[in-house]
């Protein structure tokens, strides 16, 4: 029984990972790339590890396994985050289709901060004024009290 | 059980070789590191199952310390091209 389980969940690893390599080769650029690697490979990882300790069935390796599982799970988001805003940054060029980028003229070039285009009175004013043209944040703030 | 080993092997060096020609191919320097954090993936994957194939469970041991490096170089290089370093793609 237990080695159907692992045979099942080795074979489902490899495939989520070759589905991964096959995206990240037929993709068409950076980010969509990114989409495909970050979770296909996660996944695989964490079945992989899922099959080893299902085989050892030891308390230490499980906890072994574990500790890689939680562990790409919380470093591969932030490593494709970091990957991501550099590509940003560098100016990768983005697919052809691409429908919109919400961060256009968002970035200091110099200082690398991200601002909203809300910062000052006036721009605030100006957005309150077309509030059907750019839906993009809150405008009322939120009262400490209710 | 050997033979699904042996497929789950193969499958994964397919999907090295596969990732390998994006890692030549990749036309900009963040493509690369994307695919080479892939690759580091595939040998984490490829780890687990040696361990089953060979029934050493020390292998888990150095599947983690894989994956950290393999942490540590992304973050390496997207601050590398986030700073704006000198670079050839």
């Amino acid at each position: 029984m237990i080695d159907w389980i692992i045979k099942f969940l080795m074979l489902t690893s490899s495939i989520f990972i070759l589905l991964a390599a096959v995206g990240i080769l037929r993709l068409p650029d950076l980010l969509t790339r990114m989409h495909a690697s970050t979770k296909a490979g996660a996944l695989g990882i964490t079945l992989m590890m899922l099959a080893a300790s299902f085989h050892f069935f030891e308390t230490v390796v499980m906890a072994k396994s574990l500790a890689v599982i939680i562990f790409i799970l919380i470093t591969a988001p932030v490593a494709a985050h970091a990957i991501g805003r550099a590509g940003y940054f560098v100016g990768v060029p983005v697919w052809t289709k691409t429908v919109k980028d919400e961060l256009i003229n968002c970035y200091d070039p110099k200082s690398h901060r991200l601002m909203s285009g809300l910062e000052t009175e006036e721009e605030l004013e100006i957005y309150r004024q077309n509030l059907d043209f750019k839906p993009r944040i809150r405008v009322k703030r939120r009262e400490p009290g209710d | 059980m050997q033979f699904v080993i042996y497929l789950t092997f193969a499958i994964l060096s397919l999907s090295m070789i596969v990732i390998f020609v994006r890692l030549i191919m990749g036309p900009t320097l963040p493509d690369r590191v994307v695919a080479l954090e892939l690759l580091a993936s595939v040998i984490v994957a490829m780890i687990g199952a040696y361990a089953i194939y060979t029934d050493t469970s020390s292998f888990i041991d150095v599947a983690i310390v894989a994956a950290l490096t393999a942490f540590l170089a992304a973050i390496g290089f997207a601050r590398f091209l986030e700073r704006g370093g000198p670079r050839d793609d």
